[in-house]
């Protein structure tokens, strides 16, 4: 048998069936915060805090990654992080262009009638 | 300094290779990768979305039913199915193919269910005139602002494409899991670990979707009933 064939599955049904448990959990939190009153960005954080937690239960737990070696989680881990924030390098502009749009202070206003030929 | 003498003053680390240097098959390894490269289309496609949509008059139409209630029960089958399969991969471990097959199936069955459930739910939008460049009628009045800036036709085109790719993903899963469960007498342990890698891919980019996607884009006050 070779090397990695010998490694055994760690993990009992008890602790992946507590996690299962976490992960509905904490998505029932997100269905009541959306009908929660909140600012949008406050939202927005305090959704993908609670995504990042059930993702890294899901990548650590369900996908093994926690009882893999250490060099494997290094090796995977730091540049799908660093390579996810350079693809946010881009985002400022997002404000850039909403700003560009004119602000109307009241009713847009309407093209005026042509004038009629004398 | 001899061979012997430098592998006494320097203990072998993760860093020192050889043949499985992550302890792990090239085929497990391999599977990793392509998570991680899967990652970060998935991920482009959600920045993409969110620059969209900080640019834009964004309209917020789902409600509690259908919407809402559809994406959060397709949810729980999906965690329900990343649990049936981390049953599956145990079984496997203990060399039980005959359970692992029965969980894989088990898992089949939660994939299949999301399908069902996300086409039906695609099916009332649809229904109701939503296209990848053009939003109903009733939706462009009811978000217009007030200064006459109209909701961003793009939100079908996001919505579509994301949970589209999403749901390709899920479909591709469940075929892929039902080859390894009708060959799982003939498959090592590590394979089975394998699809169970992939399968559990996809619920991880579902996490990120649902609250982005749907969570995100409520009709809290209701306006598109009234």
């Amino acid at each position: 048998m070779s090397a990695h064939e010998d490694a055994h599955f760690a993990g009992t049904n008890k602790l992946f069936i507590s996690i299962w448990g976490w992960l509905v959990l904490l998505t029932f939190i997100e269905i009541f915060l959306a009908y929660r009153p909140m600012p949008i960005h406050f939202m927005l954080t305090i959704l993908l805090g609670l995504s990042i937690i059930k993702a890294a239960l899901i990548v650590a737990y369900f996908m093994h990654l926690k009882f893999e070696r250490f060099s494997l989680i290094i090796t995977l881990i730091p540049m799908l992080v660093i390579c996810i924030c350079l693809l946010f390098v881009f985002f400022p502009d997002s404000f850039r262009s909403s700003e560009l749009r004119y602000k109307f202070k009241e009713a847009p206003p309407v093209a005026p009638a042509p004038a009629e030929e004398p | 300094m001899s061979t012997e003498a430098r592998a006494e003053r320097f203990p072998a680390v993760d860093w020192d290779g050889g043949a499985f240097p992550y302890r792990v098959g090239h085929r497990k390894l391999g599977m990793w990768l392509f998570i991680v490269s899967d990652s970060l289309t998935f991920s482009a496609l959600l920045i993409g979305y969110s620059y969209l949509r900080a640019s834009n008059n964004w309209p917020t139409p789902f409600p509690f039913y259908p919407s809402i209630v559809f994406s959060s029960v397709m949810t729980f089958c999906l965690l329900s199915s990343s649990l049936t399969m981390v049953f599956g991969v145990s079984a496997s471990s203990r060399g039980d193919k005959a359970g692992a097959r029965k969980w894989i199936f088990a898992t089949i069955f939660f994939g299949l269910a999301f399908i069902v459930l996300h086409l039906i739910e695609w099916n009332h939008l649809i229904h109701e005139g939503l296209r990848p460049f053009f939003l109903p009628e009733h939706w462009v009045k009811v978000f217009t602002l007030a200064d006459g800036t109209p909701p961003t036709p793009l939100f079908g085109a996001t919505f579509f494409a994301i949970t589209g790719l999403h749901m390709f993903h899920v479909a591709t899963g469940a075929l892929y899991l039902f080859i390894v469960a009708l060959r799982v007498n003939k498959l090592k342990h590590e394979d089975i670990e394998i699809s169970g890698l992939y399968w559990h891919f996809v619920d991880l980019v579902w996490m990120f979707v649902f609250p982005l996607i749907y969570i995100m884009s409520v009709d809290v006050g209701g306006h598109l009933a009234k």
